[in-house]
């Protein structure tokens, strides 16, 4: 009988990746999943959610970062704080709802310990109980745990775990255009989340749809079935050429665009993990006028900066670890990792404040022919993850391969635009996957200093 | 027939449910009235079609693509091919209006599905708004919710 082979740590783990291919191990191992949940996602700054979801004070919404349960809630000044969702007394969960208003402060429901909604500790009952134990010299008497740091920017919150650590700036830098171009689109210069989120459940390791993002040399080979068969029923349609296409077809049919479609359009990749597919034009770029939109935003911005802003059609932008945005529809996928073979996906769209309801008809099209658990193309995509997941069991080869247009010697530390069918993307997030297994240097305290 | 009675409307959505369980979507295509939509919300008790995600709202051409790719030789989620099944309670008739030619009706069913080793099961309440065309019943719209509908699913690839 071969020896078992020895548990992964943090120093072993990097030797998983190597320039132009990865280990299978990253994808099916529970040790490595269990070094990413306390490591990469805990130095990485990971999404929570959106400022419009906990709009008034005491509004408070539920979700993880990594395998963490927290809380983003609407502290009693205006600000988001994110708590760990975890009584400092037995641990039991003080929210357990996904969204609600808890008021002017927290009560956990077991023995009713009270906090405000910064975490801080407010009351106990029968607390002469605690006189002279020392409790107040405990973390526990201190309260619930907020996370290392959060950051709202432009409405998208985001925190990291660990207290110290890279500051937000100089983790996500020139990649924020992404953001910035999704919520400028707003002629108010502000988004609000639309309903709930799709939730899809896929056996597979979240790695392998954060990678598909940006994988452009797939589209027209497992989406033939749906976008191929569109553009086939369409065109037996005789639909008249001067009449709109069918808001369905303008959505789906580009996915079937050919080879040169997407070495054409263009890859950049950022520090830190992060890049984005549809540099020059994008699956997106040919979608129909909404009438008195552009007016709405030459209004808002002048007319240069309105036509910068539009003309700008990024496809998917990745922001490591697990989210994706699209900037031109206002859709985020956030990829939330439950296990080495296991993934919730949800995908939110957000309403343009001030612009036509068109748009957000069209976005929330886009999700569910595209993203929901019922679309065709997340059919045919998850199928594709599942089974990949299933072959890494083979034995015969224990290595993935990432190595379309690589070149030697590549540095992931400058932005970079490149033909785009390249799998640069894939390594950006593999390098930067081997970077935050270790804490970073804590640019965070040297900005406090200044 | 110009006027259905009661039984007739209930037999409809039996044999309906019949259709999808033996595989027979393009017969089940025909049952459609061209402006039809099949509306699958996502939010429970959910009123907007338009600007909240749903998880299926789709006009004749959506619902003719599913049936066609279902078909495709490259469909590869349908490799093999998923197989449903419904039991359904009897059918209320909520609305019998004869003059607007406009019939409702609210059924409750148990769906299930298959593929592989996985199957799962649905609890779906069913509303069809019913019209009488060319002397036979025909779907003028048809809304599914889930009784869990806020749930994580994995792929749903038949129509419930
Ligand atoms: S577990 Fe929360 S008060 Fe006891
Ligand atoms: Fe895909």
């Amino acid at each position: 009988m071969p020896a078992a082979k020895p548990a992964y740590t943090v120093d072993t783990v990097t030797d998983l990746v190597q320039p132009h291919q990865v280990h299978r191990d990253v994808y099916t191992d529970p040790d490595v999943f269990r070094l990413e949940m306390k490591h990469l996602f805990a130095n990485a700054w990971v999404f929570v959610g959106h400022d419009s979801q906990t709009p008034n004070k005491g509004d408070y919404y539920t979700t993880q970062i990594g395998d963490q349960p927290v809380i983003q809630v609407r502290h009693t000044n205006g600000e988001i704080c994110v708590l760990y969702n975890r009584c400092p007394h037995k641990g039991t969960k003080i929210a357990i709802d996904r969204t609600g208003n808890t008021g002017k402060f927290f009560r956990c429901p077991y023995h009713a310990w009270s906090f405000k909604t910064d975490g801080c500790l407010l009351a106990i009952p029968l607390k002469k109980g605690y006189e002279g134990t020392g409790l107040d010299k405990t973390e526990n008497g201190q309260g619930m745990k907020a996370v290392g740091a959060v950051r709202n920017y432009r409405g998208f919150i985001f925190a990291r775990l660990a207290d110290e650590g890279i500051s937000f700036e100089d983790y996500f830098g020139a990649s924020l255009s992404s953001l910035d171009n999704m919520v400028d689109r707003s002629p108010a210069g502000r988004l609000e989340v639309a309903g709930p989120p799709l939730r899809y459940m896929h056996q597979c390791n979240w790695k392998m749809l954060v990678e598909n993002q940006t994988d452009t040399c797939h589209p027209m080979v497992a989406h033939e079935s749906s976008a191929g068969t569109a553009v086939k029923i369409f065109e037996d349609m005789d639909w008249p050429e001067d009449k709109p296409k069918p808001m369905a077809m303008e959505i789906i049919a580009p996915f079937m665009s050919p080879y040169e479609f997407f070495e054409n359009m263009g890859i950049r990749t950022w520090p830190n993990g992060h890049g984005h597919t549809g540099v020059h034009h994008s699956i997106h770029s040919d979608y129909s006028a909404i009438p008195g939109y552009l007016e709405q935003m030459v209004e808002a911005y002048g007319e240069d900066k309105a036509k910068e802003i539009l003309g700008e059609n990024r496809h998917n932008t990745v922001y490591f670890p697990n989210i994706m945005i699209k900037g031109p529809i206002q859709q985020l996928r956030n990829f939330i990792p439950l296990g080495p073979d296991k993934t919730l996906v949800e995908s939110y769209i957000y309403r343009l404040v001030d612009a036509p309801d068109q748009l957000l008809a069209r976005t929330a099209m886009y999700n569910r022919l595209i993203n929901a658990p019922t679309s065709m193309v997340g059919h045919d995509d998850l199928e594709m993850y599942e089974r990949a997941q299933e072959g890494l069991a083979a034995d015969g080869m224990e290595w993935v391969n990432v190595q379309r247009l690589y070149e030697e010697g590549e540095d992931f530390d400058h932005e970079a635009v490149e033909n785009g069918t390249t799998e640069r993307q894939m390594r950006n997030q593999f390098n930067a996957w081997v970077k935050f297994m270790s804490p970073q240097p804590a640019t965070d305290k040297a900005e406090a200093a200044e | 027939m110009s006027f259905p009675s009661r039984d007739d409307l209930i037999d409809f959505i039996y044999d309906e449910a019949r259709m999808l369980d033996e595989g027979r979507f393009s017969e089940w295509l025909e049952l459609w009235m061209p402006e039809g939509i099949y509306w699958m919300p996502l939010d429970y008790k959910q009123t907007d079609p338009d600007c909240v995600t749903s998880l299926l709202y789709e006009d004749q051409f959506m619902l003719r693509l599913r049936v066609e790719r279902l078909n495709g030789a490259r469909t590869f989620s349908q490799k093999p091919k998923s197989r449903c099944h419904h039991v359904i309670q009897r059918p209320f008739v909520d609305v019998m209006d004869a003059e607007a030619n406009r019939y409702v009706t609210n059924t409750s069913m148990h769906y299930v599905e298959t593929r592989l080793d996985d199957q799962f099961l649905l609890a779906i309440t069913a509303t069809h708004e019913l019209c009488v065309e060319g002397g036979k019943i025909r779907i003028a719209n048809k809304r599914v919710d889930l009784l869990n509908s806020d749930a994580a699913f994995g792929n749903i690839q038949l129509l419930p």
